[in-house]
Protein backbone atom coordinates (compact mmCIF):
# COMPACT_ATOMS: atom_id res chain seq x y z
CA UNK A 1 0.00 0.00 0.00
CA UNK A 2 2.99 2.58 0.78
CA UNK A 3 4.86 1.65 -2.78
CA UNK A 4 1.56 2.48 -4.42
CA UNK A 5 0.92 5.71 -2.73
CA UNK A 6 4.47 6.54 -3.06
CA UNK A 7 4.39 5.64 -6.41
CA UNK A 8 0.86 7.71 -7.10
CA UNK A 9 2.31 10.72 -5.31
CA UNK A 10 5.48 10.96 -7.47
CA UNK A 11 3.15 10.66 -11.18
CA UNK A 12 1.18 13.66 -9.78
CA UNK A 13 4.41 15.51 -8.63
CA UNK A 14 5.44 14.90 -12.76
CA UNK A 15 2.04 15.76 -14.32
CA UNK A 16 2.36 18.98 -11.87
CA UNK A 17 5.56 19.55 -13.17
CA UNK A 18 4.68 18.84 -16.85
CA UNK A 19 1.70 20.96 -16.55
CA UNK A 20 3.51 24.25 -15.04
CA UNK A 21 6.37 24.57 -15.86
CA UNK A 22 6.18 24.78 -19.67
CA UNK A 23 3.59 27.38 -19.15
CA UNK A 24 5.94 29.43 -16.70
CA UNK A 25 8.70 28.75 -19.80
CA UNK A 26 6.78 30.06 -22.22
CA UNK A 27 5.41 32.89 -20.31
CA UNK A 28 8.76 34.11 -19.41
CA UNK A 29 9.20 33.65 -23.14
CA UNK A 30 6.36 36.46 -24.18
CA UNK A 31 8.03 38.91 -21.45
CA UNK A 32 11.88 38.24 -21.89
CA UNK A 33 11.18 38.55 -25.78
CA UNK A 34 8.92 41.51 -25.37
CA UNK A 35 11.82 43.01 -23.23
CA UNK A 36 14.75 42.46 -25.55
CA UNK A 37 12.91 43.99 -28.22
CA UNK A 38 11.58 47.03 -26.47
CA UNK A 39 8.14 46.45 -26.97
CA UNK A 40 5.68 45.54 -23.93
CA UNK A 41 2.83 43.91 -25.14
CA UNK A 42 -0.04 43.34 -22.62
CA UNK A 43 0.92 44.75 -19.49
CA UNK A 44 -2.54 45.34 -17.63
CA UNK A 45 -4.72 41.48 -17.50
CA UNK A 46 -3.66 40.96 -14.24
CA UNK A 47 -1.68 43.80 -12.89
CA UNK A 48 1.73 42.69 -12.50
CA UNK A 49 3.19 42.75 -15.98
CA UNK A 50 0.41 41.38 -17.51
CA UNK A 51 0.72 37.76 -16.20
CA UNK A 52 -3.14 37.38 -16.82
CA UNK A 53 -2.94 37.16 -20.32
CA UNK A 54 -1.50 33.68 -20.50
CA UNK A 55 -4.89 32.67 -18.99
CA UNK A 56 -6.83 34.86 -21.34
CA UNK A 57 -4.57 32.78 -24.09
CA UNK A 58 -5.82 29.65 -23.16
CA UNK A 59 -9.53 30.18 -22.89
CA UNK A 60 -8.87 31.99 -26.31
CA UNK A 61 -7.38 28.80 -27.79
CA UNK A 62 -9.75 26.54 -25.66
CA UNK A 63 -12.36 28.89 -27.67
CA UNK A 64 -11.42 28.65 -31.24
CA UNK A 65 -13.14 26.16 -33.49
CA UNK A 66 -11.27 22.83 -33.97
CA UNK A 67 -11.01 22.76 -37.98
CA UNK A 68 -9.80 19.63 -39.58
CA UNK A 69 -9.20 20.30 -43.36
CA UNK A 70 -11.45 18.65 -46.05
CA UNK A 71 -8.60 16.83 -47.58
CA UNK A 72 -6.61 15.64 -44.30
CA UNK A 73 -6.39 12.20 -42.97
CA UNK A 74 -8.87 12.77 -40.21
CA UNK A 75 -7.69 10.27 -37.50
CA UNK A 76 -3.86 11.18 -37.67
CA UNK A 77 -4.50 14.78 -37.98
CA UNK A 78 -6.00 14.49 -34.62
CA UNK A 79 -3.72 12.11 -33.24
CA UNK A 80 -0.83 14.18 -33.79
CA UNK A 81 -0.58 16.71 -31.35
CA UNK A 82 -0.88 13.72 -28.49
CA UNK A 83 1.81 12.54 -30.07
CA UNK A 84 3.89 15.66 -30.02
CA UNK A 85 2.95 16.07 -26.55
CA UNK A 86 2.77 12.93 -24.58
CA UNK A 87 6.76 11.94 -24.56
CA UNK A 88 7.58 15.05 -23.06
CA UNK A 89 5.77 14.06 -20.17
CA UNK A 90 7.04 10.29 -19.95
CA UNK A 91 10.82 11.64 -20.35
CA UNK A 92 10.33 13.99 -17.08
CA UNK A 93 9.63 10.61 -15.38
CA UNK A 94 13.03 9.87 -15.22
CA UNK A 95 14.98 13.07 -14.68
CA UNK A 96 16.46 13.42 -11.12
CA UNK A 97 15.36 16.69 -9.31
CA UNK A 98 17.44 16.20 -6.33
CA UNK A 99 19.78 13.68 -4.28
CA UNK A 100 17.96 10.73 -1.62
CA UNK A 101 15.66 9.45 -4.87
CA UNK A 102 14.22 12.58 -5.58
CA UNK A 103 13.42 11.80 -9.43
CA UNK A 104 9.88 10.46 -11.05
CA UNK A 105 11.33 7.24 -11.47
CA UNK A 106 14.61 5.82 -11.85
CA UNK A 107 15.17 3.95 -14.72
CA UNK A 108 18.17 1.70 -15.15
CA UNK A 109 18.41 3.21 -18.45
CA UNK A 110 17.24 6.68 -18.09
CA UNK A 111 19.66 8.53 -20.68
CA UNK A 112 18.23 5.97 -23.34
CA UNK A 113 15.05 6.19 -21.83
CA UNK A 114 14.98 9.92 -22.35
CA UNK A 115 16.73 10.04 -25.73
CA UNK A 116 14.44 7.36 -27.42
CA UNK A 117 11.06 8.86 -25.79
CA UNK A 118 11.83 12.46 -27.18
CA UNK A 119 12.63 10.73 -30.67
CA UNK A 120 9.12 9.53 -30.52
CA UNK A 121 7.95 12.96 -30.34
CA UNK A 122 8.96 14.24 -33.76
CA UNK A 123 6.85 11.49 -34.81
CA UNK A 124 3.59 13.91 -34.21
CA UNK A 125 5.12 16.66 -36.22
CA UNK A 126 6.12 14.23 -39.04
CA UNK A 127 2.26 13.07 -38.71
CA UNK A 128 0.95 16.53 -38.54
CA UNK A 129 2.79 17.35 -41.99
CA UNK A 130 1.22 14.63 -43.98
CA UNK A 131 -2.09 13.81 -42.46
CA UNK A 132 -2.91 18.05 -43.15
CA UNK A 133 -2.84 17.57 -46.72
CA UNK A 134 -1.17 20.84 -47.30
CA UNK A 135 2.22 21.26 -49.05
CA UNK A 136 3.13 23.90 -47.00
CA UNK A 137 2.94 21.55 -44.03
CA UNK A 138 4.55 18.34 -45.99
CA UNK A 139 7.63 21.04 -47.00
CA UNK A 140 7.69 21.32 -43.25
CA UNK A 141 7.31 17.58 -42.16
CA UNK A 142 10.15 16.94 -44.95
CA UNK A 143 12.44 19.50 -43.37
CA UNK A 144 11.32 18.03 -39.68
CA UNK A 145 12.97 14.69 -40.93
CA UNK A 146 16.07 15.55 -42.10
CA UNK A 147 16.66 18.06 -39.72
CA UNK A 148 15.71 15.04 -37.00
CA UNK A 149 17.99 12.75 -39.26
CA UNK A 150 21.15 15.24 -38.93
CA UNK A 151 20.93 16.02 -35.03
CA UNK A 152 20.11 12.96 -33.73
CA UNK A 153 23.90 11.58 -33.93
CA UNK A 154 25.45 14.67 -32.23
CA UNK A 155 23.40 14.37 -29.54
CA UNK A 156 23.56 11.07 -28.69
CA UNK A 157 27.12 10.69 -29.14
CA UNK A 158 27.60 13.87 -26.90
CA UNK A 159 25.31 12.20 -23.87
CA UNK A 160 27.43 8.35 -24.73
CA UNK A 161 30.23 10.66 -24.11
CA UNK A 162 29.09 11.64 -20.00
CA UNK A 163 27.72 8.11 -20.17
CA UNK A 164 31.45 6.93 -20.41
CA UNK A 165 32.76 8.97 -18.17
CA UNK A 166 30.32 8.10 -15.72
CA UNK A 167 30.02 4.69 -16.51
CA UNK A 168 26.67 4.58 -15.68
CA UNK A 169 23.60 5.50 -18.45
CA UNK A 170 21.61 5.73 -15.38
CA UNK A 171 20.85 9.34 -15.06
CA UNK A 172 20.61 9.52 -11.01
CA UNK A 173 23.76 7.25 -11.64
CA UNK A 174 25.69 9.49 -13.22
CA UNK A 175 24.72 12.59 -10.94
CA UNK A 176 26.00 10.53 -8.16
CA UNK A 177 29.69 10.58 -10.30
CA UNK A 178 29.68 14.13 -11.02
CA UNK A 179 32.68 15.86 -10.11
CA UNK A 180 32.85 19.74 -10.69
CA UNK A 181 35.79 19.13 -13.14
CA UNK A 182 33.50 17.84 -15.30
CA UNK A 183 31.83 20.35 -16.27
CA UNK A 184 35.20 21.87 -18.22
CA UNK A 185 36.39 18.29 -19.53
CA UNK A 186 33.06 17.66 -21.09
CA UNK A 187 32.17 21.72 -22.12
CA UNK A 188 32.47 20.54 -25.65
CA UNK A 189 30.28 18.10 -25.69
CA UNK A 190 27.30 20.07 -23.26
CA UNK A 191 27.64 22.55 -25.78
CA UNK A 192 27.12 20.22 -28.80
CA UNK A 193 24.14 18.81 -26.86
CA UNK A 194 22.55 21.77 -26.43
CA UNK A 195 22.73 22.87 -29.96
CA UNK A 196 21.38 19.59 -31.07
CA UNK A 197 18.56 19.74 -28.54
CA UNK A 198 17.61 23.32 -29.98
CA UNK A 199 17.75 21.98 -33.61
CA UNK A 200 15.47 18.87 -32.13
CA UNK A 201 13.17 21.19 -30.73
CA UNK A 202 13.36 23.41 -34.13
CA UNK A 203 14.20 26.57 -31.80
CA UNK A 204 15.45 29.63 -33.83
CA UNK A 205 18.00 29.70 -35.14
CA UNK A 206 17.11 25.99 -36.01
CA UNK A 207 13.25 26.86 -36.84
CA UNK A 208 13.31 26.01 -40.60
CA UNK A 209 10.75 23.43 -40.46
CA UNK A 210 8.06 26.00 -38.98
CA UNK A 211 9.73 28.82 -40.66
CA UNK A 212 6.70 31.19 -40.45
CA UNK A 213 8.05 33.46 -43.10
CA UNK A 214 8.80 31.21 -45.86
CA UNK A 215 6.37 27.48 -45.21
CA UNK A 216 3.82 29.65 -42.78
CA UNK A 217 4.53 27.77 -39.77
CA UNK A 218 5.39 24.05 -41.50
CA UNK A 219 3.97 21.08 -40.16
CA UNK A 220 1.15 23.26 -37.96
CA UNK A 221 -0.32 25.27 -40.59
CA UNK A 222 -3.57 23.72 -40.56
CA UNK A 223 -4.40 23.38 -37.23
CA UNK A 224 -6.48 25.51 -34.85
CA UNK A 225 -7.48 26.03 -31.25
CA UNK A 226 -6.56 23.41 -28.93
CA UNK A 227 -4.86 21.55 -30.87
CA UNK A 228 -2.15 24.16 -32.18
CA UNK A 229 -2.19 25.41 -28.18
CA UNK A 230 -0.94 21.47 -27.42
CA UNK A 231 1.78 22.03 -30.36
CA UNK A 232 2.75 24.93 -28.68
CA UNK A 233 3.02 23.53 -25.33
CA UNK A 234 4.90 20.54 -26.79
CA UNK A 235 7.44 23.55 -27.81
CA UNK A 236 7.77 24.64 -24.66
CA UNK A 237 8.13 21.17 -22.96
CA UNK A 238 10.12 20.15 -25.12
CA UNK A 239 12.46 23.33 -23.98
CA UNK A 240 12.10 21.97 -20.04
CA UNK A 241 13.29 18.76 -20.93
CA UNK A 242 16.10 19.75 -23.39
CA UNK A 243 17.27 22.23 -20.48
CA UNK A 244 16.82 20.04 -17.46
CA UNK A 245 18.51 17.10 -19.46
CA UNK A 246 21.52 19.47 -20.46
CA UNK A 247 22.17 20.44 -16.75
CA UNK A 248 21.57 17.15 -15.78
CA UNK A 249 24.39 15.62 -17.80
CA UNK A 250 26.91 18.45 -18.27
CA UNK A 251 26.31 20.73 -15.46
CA UNK A 252 25.85 18.81 -12.16
CA UNK A 253 21.95 18.49 -12.07
CA UNK A 254 21.61 19.02 -8.48
CA UNK A 255 25.57 19.49 -7.25
CA UNK A 256 26.49 22.89 -5.29
CA UNK A 257 26.62 24.62 -2.01
CA UNK A 258 24.29 22.34 0.57
CA UNK A 259 22.75 20.04 -1.78
CA UNK A 260 21.50 17.70 0.49
CA UNK A 261 18.98 20.17 1.24
CA UNK A 262 19.27 23.00 -1.62
CA UNK A 263 19.92 20.12 -4.55
CA UNK A 264 16.45 21.00 -6.22
CA UNK A 265 16.94 24.54 -6.00
CA UNK A 266 20.04 24.37 -7.64
CA UNK A 267 18.82 21.99 -9.95
CA UNK A 268 15.61 24.23 -10.82
CA UNK A 269 17.82 26.98 -10.84
CA UNK A 270 20.07 25.65 -13.65
CA UNK A 271 17.30 24.39 -15.64
CA UNK A 272 15.73 27.48 -16.45
CA UNK A 273 18.69 29.37 -16.47
CA UNK A 274 19.50 26.95 -19.87
CA UNK A 275 15.97 27.99 -20.63
CA UNK A 276 16.65 31.03 -20.82
CA UNK A 277 19.48 30.86 -23.03
CA UNK A 278 16.95 29.36 -25.06
CA UNK A 279 14.90 32.18 -25.26
CA UNK A 280 17.99 34.36 -25.81
CA UNK A 281 19.57 32.59 -28.61
CA UNK A 282 16.09 32.97 -30.07
CA UNK A 283 15.55 36.89 -30.15
CA UNK A 284 19.46 37.16 -30.77
CA UNK A 285 20.45 34.75 -34.51
CA UNK A 286 18.50 34.83 -37.54
CA UNK A 287 17.23 31.66 -39.13
CA UNK A 288 19.95 29.62 -40.89
CA UNK A 289 19.30 28.12 -43.87
CA UNK A 290 18.38 25.30 -45.03
CA UNK A 291 21.85 24.23 -46.58
CA UNK A 292 23.48 26.13 -43.71
CA UNK A 293 21.63 23.78 -41.05
CA UNK A 294 22.86 20.38 -42.81
CA UNK A 295 26.00 21.55 -43.37
CA UNK A 296 26.67 22.84 -39.29
CA UNK A 297 25.52 19.44 -38.65
CA UNK A 298 27.76 17.25 -40.19
CA UNK A 299 30.63 19.44 -40.85
CA UNK A 300 30.96 21.07 -36.84
CA UNK A 301 28.98 19.34 -34.86
CA UNK A 302 29.33 15.41 -35.49
CA UNK A 303 33.57 15.92 -35.72
CA UNK A 304 33.25 17.91 -32.49
CA UNK A 305 31.40 15.19 -30.53
CA UNK A 306 33.74 12.86 -31.81
CA UNK A 307 36.60 14.49 -30.83
CA UNK A 308 35.26 14.77 -27.14
CA UNK A 309 34.44 11.45 -27.07
CA UNK A 310 38.11 10.82 -27.64
CA UNK A 311 38.94 12.89 -24.94
CA UNK A 312 36.78 11.19 -22.87
CA UNK A 313 38.01 7.90 -23.71
CA UNK A 314 41.73 9.25 -23.37
CA UNK A 315 41.02 10.77 -19.62
CA UNK A 316 38.97 8.11 -18.33
CA UNK A 317 41.56 5.41 -19.01
CA UNK A 318 44.42 7.84 -17.87
CA UNK A 319 42.88 8.43 -14.47
CA UNK A 320 42.07 4.81 -14.28
CA UNK B 1 7.71 -9.15 -5.97
CA UNK B 2 4.88 -11.27 -8.03
CA UNK B 3 7.76 -12.20 -10.57
CA UNK B 4 10.13 -13.84 -8.10
CA UNK B 5 7.05 -15.88 -6.62
CA UNK B 6 6.39 -17.08 -10.18
CA UNK B 7 10.01 -17.79 -10.88
CA UNK B 8 10.39 -19.60 -7.50
CA UNK B 9 7.44 -21.94 -8.50
CA UNK B 10 8.38 -25.27 -10.24
CA UNK B 11 4.68 -26.13 -11.45
CA UNK B 12 4.31 -23.35 -14.20
CA UNK B 13 1.69 -24.43 -16.08
CA UNK B 14 -0.01 -22.91 -19.47
CA UNK B 15 -3.40 -22.75 -17.11
CA UNK B 16 -2.56 -20.89 -14.54
CA UNK B 17 -0.70 -17.68 -15.86
CA UNK B 18 0.61 -15.06 -13.64
CA UNK B 19 -0.56 -10.98 -14.61
CA UNK B 20 2.94 -10.47 -16.37
CA UNK B 21 2.33 -13.72 -18.43
CA UNK B 22 -1.56 -12.61 -19.73
CA UNK B 23 0.03 -9.32 -20.44
CA UNK B 24 2.67 -10.63 -22.19
CA UNK B 25 0.18 -12.46 -24.33
CA UNK B 26 -2.53 -9.15 -24.77
CA UNK B 27 0.69 -7.56 -26.09
CA UNK B 28 1.70 -9.81 -28.12
CA UNK B 29 -1.30 -10.19 -29.81
CA UNK B 30 -1.52 -6.84 -30.46
CA UNK B 31 1.66 -6.87 -32.19
CA UNK B 32 0.40 -9.17 -34.47
CA UNK B 33 -2.44 -7.51 -35.40
CA UNK B 34 -0.48 -4.21 -36.07
CA UNK B 35 2.21 -6.17 -37.89
CA UNK B 36 -0.66 -7.69 -40.03
CA UNK B 37 -2.11 -4.32 -40.50
CA UNK B 38 0.70 -2.79 -41.48
CA UNK B 39 1.01 -4.84 -44.77
CA UNK B 40 -2.43 -5.32 -45.79
CA UNK B 41 -3.29 -1.52 -45.16
CA UNK B 42 -3.97 0.64 -49.04
CA UNK B 43 -2.81 3.64 -46.96
CA UNK B 44 1.40 4.03 -46.94
CA UNK B 45 1.68 6.67 -44.76
CA UNK B 46 -0.91 4.22 -42.67
CA UNK B 47 1.35 1.34 -42.80
CA UNK B 48 4.35 2.90 -41.56
CA UNK B 49 2.52 4.00 -38.67
CA UNK B 50 1.20 0.71 -37.61
CA UNK B 51 5.07 -0.45 -37.89
CA UNK B 52 5.62 2.20 -35.16
CA UNK B 53 2.49 0.22 -32.99
CA UNK B 54 4.65 -2.91 -34.23
CA UNK B 55 7.41 -1.74 -33.07
CA UNK B 56 6.66 -0.17 -30.27
CA UNK B 57 4.60 -3.27 -28.48
CA UNK B 58 7.85 -5.21 -29.33
CA UNK B 59 9.54 -2.66 -26.93
CA UNK B 60 7.15 -3.58 -24.06
CA UNK B 61 7.63 -7.09 -24.35
CA UNK B 62 11.22 -6.23 -23.99
CA UNK B 63 10.25 -4.53 -20.51
CA UNK B 64 8.27 -7.42 -19.81
CA UNK B 65 10.97 -9.79 -19.75
CA UNK B 66 13.18 -7.86 -18.41
CA UNK B 67 15.60 -6.75 -21.13
CA UNK B 68 15.47 -3.09 -20.37
CA UNK B 69 18.28 -1.78 -22.14
CA UNK B 70 17.33 -3.61 -25.44
CA UNK B 71 13.59 -1.95 -25.09
CA UNK B 72 14.49 1.48 -25.15
CA UNK B 73 17.37 0.89 -27.86
CA UNK B 74 14.61 -0.83 -29.93
CA UNK B 75 12.28 3.01 -29.47
CA UNK B 76 15.57 4.69 -30.17
CA UNK B 77 16.35 3.12 -33.29
CA UNK B 78 13.48 2.00 -34.85
CA UNK B 79 10.76 4.11 -33.77
CA UNK B 80 13.20 7.27 -33.98
CA UNK B 81 15.47 6.63 -36.29
CA UNK B 82 14.13 3.77 -38.52
CA UNK B 83 10.69 4.88 -39.54
CA UNK B 84 11.27 8.27 -39.47
CA UNK B 85 13.60 7.56 -42.54
CA UNK B 86 11.07 5.76 -43.70
CA UNK B 87 8.06 8.63 -43.28
CA UNK B 88 10.60 10.83 -44.85
CA UNK B 89 11.55 8.60 -48.14
CA UNK B 90 7.47 8.36 -48.34
CA UNK B 91 7.01 12.11 -48.11
CA UNK B 92 9.52 12.94 -50.57
CA UNK B 93 7.77 10.92 -53.01
CA UNK B 94 4.64 12.50 -52.11
CA UNK B 95 2.71 9.56 -50.73
CA UNK B 96 -1.00 10.53 -51.29
CA UNK B 97 -4.04 10.59 -49.02
CA UNK B 98 -6.25 7.62 -49.00
CA UNK B 99 -5.36 4.82 -50.64
CA UNK B 100 -2.88 4.04 -53.20
CA UNK B 101 -4.17 1.20 -55.35
CA UNK B 102 -0.65 0.32 -56.87
CA UNK B 103 1.07 -0.64 -53.69
CA UNK B 104 -0.40 -4.10 -54.41
CA UNK B 105 2.14 -6.29 -56.62
CA UNK B 106 1.16 -9.35 -57.86
CA UNK B 107 3.96 -10.97 -55.65
CA UNK B 108 1.43 -11.25 -52.91
CA UNK B 109 1.04 -14.85 -52.95
CA UNK B 110 4.76 -15.47 -52.99
CA UNK B 111 5.65 -12.87 -50.81
CA UNK B 112 2.87 -14.64 -48.37
CA UNK B 113 4.71 -17.84 -48.53
CA UNK B 114 7.96 -16.11 -48.11
CA UNK B 115 6.35 -14.42 -44.84
CA UNK B 116 5.10 -18.28 -43.73
CA UNK B 117 7.45 -20.24 -44.12
CA UNK B 118 10.49 -17.49 -42.15
CA UNK B 119 7.43 -17.84 -39.35
CA UNK B 120 7.30 -21.51 -39.14
CA UNK B 121 11.60 -21.91 -39.34
CA UNK B 122 11.52 -19.10 -36.43
CA UNK B 123 9.13 -21.04 -34.52
CA UNK B 124 9.78 -24.44 -34.43
CA UNK B 125 13.71 -22.76 -33.57
CA UNK B 126 12.30 -20.94 -30.56
CA UNK B 127 10.70 -24.00 -29.40
CA UNK B 128 13.25 -26.64 -30.26
CA UNK B 129 15.71 -24.28 -28.28
CA UNK B 130 13.85 -23.06 -25.39
CA UNK B 131 10.61 -26.07 -25.04
CA UNK B 132 9.78 -25.86 -21.56
CA UNK B 133 12.51 -23.54 -20.20
CA UNK B 134 11.71 -20.41 -17.59
CA UNK B 135 12.82 -17.20 -17.60
CA UNK B 136 13.60 -16.43 -13.98
CA UNK B 137 11.82 -12.61 -13.93
CA UNK B 138 13.06 -12.33 -10.44
CA UNK B 139 16.43 -11.22 -11.10
CA UNK B 140 16.68 -8.64 -13.53
CA UNK B 141 18.83 -10.39 -16.65
CA UNK B 142 18.46 -7.38 -19.38
CA UNK B 143 19.87 -4.20 -17.41
CA UNK B 144 22.64 -2.38 -19.44
CA UNK B 145 25.19 -3.50 -17.02
CA UNK B 146 24.54 -7.47 -17.48
CA UNK B 147 23.99 -6.55 -21.10
CA UNK B 148 27.47 -4.88 -21.21
CA UNK B 149 29.04 -7.69 -19.58
CA UNK B 150 28.28 -10.22 -21.87
CA UNK B 151 28.56 -8.72 -25.11
CA UNK B 152 32.24 -7.56 -24.60
CA UNK B 153 33.13 -10.19 -22.54
CA UNK B 154 31.67 -13.14 -24.91
CA UNK B 155 30.63 -11.60 -28.02
CA UNK B 156 33.38 -9.34 -28.78
CA UNK B 157 34.44 -10.82 -32.11
CA UNK B 158 30.61 -11.04 -33.69
CA UNK B 159 30.35 -7.33 -32.22
CA UNK B 160 33.48 -6.22 -33.97
CA UNK B 161 32.78 -7.97 -37.26
CA UNK B 162 29.21 -5.84 -37.12
CA UNK B 163 30.82 -3.12 -36.69
CA UNK B 164 33.41 -3.21 -40.06
CA UNK B 165 30.49 -4.73 -41.60
CA UNK B 166 28.18 -1.60 -41.08
CA UNK B 167 31.37 0.75 -41.74
CA UNK B 168 31.68 -1.05 -45.17
CA UNK B 169 28.37 -0.34 -45.58
CA UNK B 170 28.94 3.53 -44.82
CA UNK B 171 31.76 3.59 -46.89
CA UNK B 172 30.02 2.00 -49.66
CA UNK B 173 27.06 4.66 -49.76
CA UNK B 174 29.21 7.18 -49.52
CA UNK B 175 31.49 5.91 -52.70
CA UNK B 176 28.14 5.38 -54.45
CA UNK B 177 26.43 9.17 -53.87
CA UNK B 178 30.12 10.43 -54.71
CA UNK B 179 30.14 8.60 -58.06
CA UNK B 180 27.26 9.95 -59.15
CA UNK B 181 27.74 12.77 -58.95
CA UNK B 182 30.54 12.83 -60.83
CA UNK B 183 29.09 11.50 -63.42
CA UNK B 184 26.49 13.73 -63.37
CA UNK B 185 29.23 16.52 -63.31
CA UNK B 186 30.63 15.32 -66.76
CA UNK B 187 27.65 14.88 -68.05
CA UNK B 188 27.11 18.92 -67.45
CA UNK B 189 31.02 19.28 -68.85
Amino acid sequence: MNSTLDALVRCIAVLLVFLVFPLVIGQTEHKVMAHMQGRLGPMYAGGFHGWAQLVADGVKFAQKEDVVPAGADRRIFQLAPAVALLPYLLALVAIPLGPNDLVGQGVDAGLFFVLAVMGVGVLGSLMAGWASANKFSLLGGIRTAAQLMAYELPMLLAAASVAMAAGTVSLTGILGAFHWWWVPWQIVGGFVFFVSGLAELQRPPFDMPVADSEIIFGAYTEYTGLRFALFLLSEYAGILVVSALTAVLFLGGWHGPMADSLGWLWMLLKTFALAFLVIWIRVTYPRLREDQLMRFAWTVLIPLSLAQLALTGIVKVVIS
Amino acid sequence: MNLAVTALDSTHGFLSPSGVEIVFVLVGLGVLGAALLTVTTKQLVHAALWLVVALGGLAVEYLLLTAEFIAWVQVLIYVGAVVVLVLFGLMLTRAPIGASPDADSGNRPLAFGVALAAAATLVTLVVDAFRSTWIDLGTVAGSTKANGVTLFRYWVLPFEALSVLLLAALVGAIVLSRRNANARDEKER
